[in-house]
């Protein structure tokens, strides 16, 4: 059977028809959804975990006690779930064990624009990529049975737009061969240096093995592919670029497609290069294709024409290498930029209101929260990575401690679990007067409402163990743990005030669902009394999307406003009812 | 031929149902499909865009400036933050309800006037759609997707038939009714 699928939908299927057992993750765009899909086969068992390096380590115990299994993360969430890859790579698998990583070129959704191509280098781990739903299916199954042939995790590599677009791709029946056997190999598994130091041996020799797969066998079998029309153009590519080249260029260049990104072949590419007049790689962010043809001796033209940064496209190809340009339409229209704002509703908008009214520096994180940072609120002073603002913050009261009185951490309940739980026990350890303040919106926003350890649901929404933010912080040795409701601006403004003053580090939790939560009940939308307004605009500085000015007073919007209330706190005329 | 099709609009206005929509119906004709969603960050009302491509063989999921055949707008100043990626003779439909964006909401800049006539300035083919109130007329304001679909569908060379059935496999049952009749409105609009 055909069907349109989310390049990410069709990985879950991939894990479903290969007989994956367990899978286990960390939200983060554009990985989610395959997390999410695979929930949805009562033959998988799947999780949302703590923090991608939990995930992996979970996929590993997995794998070895005989399951196929999986784990899946955006690129940074790779970078937390290094530590178990670079040695997983050593002691290989039991069952096939699959890794996806989805990198993130142009930032639609990401703090940096890192290329994990890198990592399987490293890792020195067989990477795929896919370049369409149907190959993320394919690959998918292929890379469980490249995992348990030459022992070893297999990472695949998506990007944004293979992970979220939709095409077609053949569904087949699931394969599930039962639990393998586990026997015990501590040289295996055991990863002491003495056992270690012989594993770095095998391992060697396996990217050998596989390279010499991936110049003939992988050719043979299409994971590789070489197709040849006018010679005049040679493209060397994988993933997406593959298909924008294929839009650009069609039958005027041929084509080696590369799905093995690593180890990548030699011979391969040597006899594709000379057949070709002009050859160029074509990849996105860095020149990874290109480094290891020039290495090999082998001339390409690549980021001398191309660009390091955001994403390729069909166009782009088509200036470059044919010097075409397509006609555009022109408008003089003042385009105002639309960034992403909180949603109407949202209960982060009133934390940053009071945060702001206290003039205190904030160390930001990775949420929904994050977008506390933009205009009129501007309430965050640095974003790094999750869990860095409660870390961070440790770091900025030690440098300054006459700082601690004027600064707080904010970190969503999801982040704070992620790592931001490490931070806190550090500032309790270590003693700064800190003041953390954990945006407690009972799920995990920015990916599109996920479960979390703090939730009390599992991924499949059934009843979980959850775990108290209160006495967590309380456990860990913070004295001053303070609640606040951030629909209450004044309660909001005196807790946290309560929190700076208080003598050694304290923690407030500023607790109210996300209103996009289905099971939120809403107010009816709110009107402005226009013979009461004033025009003073003491509501717009909470930066709510659904007020604006029309004809000189303020209106709300009924289609957006969900009846919160925090701006009617605002009006000293009662002018909004 | 290949056509391609733009979905823009803001986040949170029901653009990625519209797709998924447009997206079944096309392969439901025995067209090659691919289309292109943004999640995340920028859904959080942001600028948000969706390419919905098909043919006899796709190869990009993506369209690009001067590319495409239609663009679907739900609010008119999205239409004209993508008009370069109409083709020359291409077509617009844009929804003549106007959403602030921040920049507005805080006082910075003036929501632009005239932006519909810009639009037909341009040479393109614009056809406007007052889809708030015909929406509410349906039976919610959050019905103006699907009334902008049913106008998107008039433009398209698919059988009635083949979008009501994509329709029903994409709404919820109990919604069902109150989309087919939003769908008609957009429809005949």
């Amino acid at each position: 059977m055909k069907k349109l699928l989310l390049g990410n939908e069709a990985v879950a299927r991939g894990l479903y028809e290969a007989g994956c057992r367990v899978v286990s993750s960390y939200p983060g765009t554009p990985s989610t959804e395959v997390t999410e899909f695979a929930s949805k086969y009562d033959e998988i068992f799947s999780e949302w975990a703590p923090n991608e390096k939990v995930a992996m380590e979970v996929a590993f115990g997995a794998s070895v006690a005989g399951a196929r299994s999986f784990c899946a993360m955006k690129h940074v969430g790779l970078n937390v779930a290094a530590d178990p890859l670079f040695t997983a790579s050593y002691t290989g698998v039991n069952a096939g064990m699959v890794i996806l990583v989805a990198d993130d070129p142009g930032m639609h959704s990401s703090q940096n624009e890192q290329d994990s191509r890198h990592y399987a280098m490293g890792a020195k781990v067989m990477m795929l990529e896919p370049s369409d739903s149907a190959e993320c299916l394919d690959y998918t199954k292929r890379a469980f049975e490249l995992s348990e042939k030459f022992d070893t995790p297999v990472i695949i590599r998506e990007t944004t737009r293979v992970a979220h677009s939709r095409s077609t791709a053949e569904l087949a029946d699931r394969v599930d061969n039962g639990l393998k056997e586990y026997i015990k190999n501590p040289q295996k598994y055991v990863m002491v240096p003495a056992n270690a130091k012989g594993k770095h041996v095998v391992v060697e020799q396996r990217i050998l093995d596989q390279i010499a797969y991936c110049e003939t066998e992988a050719v043979e079998n299409g994971l590789n592919k070489v197709e040849y029309n006018s010679k005049k153009i040679g493209v060397i590519a994988s993933g997406i670029c593959y298909q924008y080249a294929k839009e650009a260029l069609g039958e005027n260049a041929s084509y080696l497609k590369l799905g093995c990104i690593y180890p990548l072949p030699v011979e391969l590419i040597k006899n594709f290069a000379s057949e070709c007049e002009t050859v160029y790689v074509l990849e996105e962010l860095d020149d990874y294709i290109e480094t290891h043809c020039r290495k090999n001796g082998i001339d390409v033209i690549g980021k001398d024409a191309f660009t390091l940064q955001g994403e390729y496209s069909q166009s782009l190809i088509a200036k470059v290498i044919l010097g075409e340009e397509k006609d555009t339409l022109k408008t003089d229209v003042n385009i105002v930029p639309r960034p992403p704002v909180l949603c109407a509703g949202c209960p982060h908008r009133g934390l940053f209101y009071a945060l702001k009214q206290l003039k205190v520096t904030v160390s930001g994180d990775i949420g929904c929260y994050t977008l506390g940072a933009s205009q009129p609120l501007g309430m965050i002073d640095t974003v790094l990575c999750m869990g860095a603002s409660v870390s961070g913050l440790h770091g900025r009261n030690l440098a300054d401690p006459a700082n601690a009185k004027k600064s707080v951490a904010v970190i969503g309940d999801s982040t704070f679990i992620h790592s931001g739980v490490t931070g806190l026990i550090n500032i309790a350890y270590n003693a700064t007067d800190s003041v953390v303040i954990i945006l407690d919106n009972s799920i995990t926003g920015m990916t599109g409402h996920q479960q979390n350890p703090t939730t009390g649901y599992n991924i499949k929404g059934e009843p979980a163990a959850a775990v108290s933010l209160e006495k967590l912080a309380e456990a860990v040795g913070i004295k001053n743990v303070i609640v606040v409701d951030p629909y209450n601006l004044e309660e909001t403004k005196n807790g946290i005030q309560t929190a700076l003053d208080a003598d050694g580090p304290a923690v407030v939790i500023s607790r109210r669902p996300c209103a996009l939560l289905k099971t939120v009940k809403h107010n009816p939308p709110l009107k402005v009394n226009k013979d009461k307004c004033k025009s003073c605009k003491m509501c717009m500085k909470i930066g709510c999307p659904a007020i604006s000015m029309k004809d000189g007073k303020a209106q709300i919007d009924f289609t957006q406003c969900l009846g919160c209330n925090v701006c009617s706190q605002l009006c000293k005329f009662g002018a909004i009812e | 031929m290949n056509k391609s099709i733009m979905i823009v609009g803001v986040g949170g206005q029901g653009t990625l149902l519209a797709s998924r929509i447009l997206g079944s119906a096309l392969l439901d004709c025995g067209y090659d499909v691919k289309v292109s969603e943004v999640h995340g960050m920028s859904q959080r009302g942001g600028s948000v865009v969706t390419y919905v491509r098909c043919g006899e063989k796709v190869a990009s999921p993506i369209i690009e400036k001067g590319e495409a055949d239609i663009i679907l707008a739900f609010e008119q100043l999205e239409a004209a933050r993508w008009i370069e990626y109409l083709r020359t003779d291409g077509k617009v439909i844009v929804n003549t309800q106007q959403i602030d964006p921040m920049p507005v909401v805080m006082g910075a800049v003036e929501y632009p006037d005239g932006v519909i006539d810009a639009l037909r300035a341009t040479g393109a083919s614009v056809q406007a759609v007052d889809a708030l109130p015909l929406a509410v007329e349906a039976g919610t304001a959050k019905a103006v997707n699907v009334i902008l679909i049913g106008a998107m569908a008039k433009n398209m060379e698919l059988d009635k038939e083949v979008w009501i059935k994509a329709l029903k496999e994409s709404v919820p049952p109990k919604f069902l009714e109150l989309n087919l009749k939003a769908f008609e409105m957009g429809y005949n609009s």
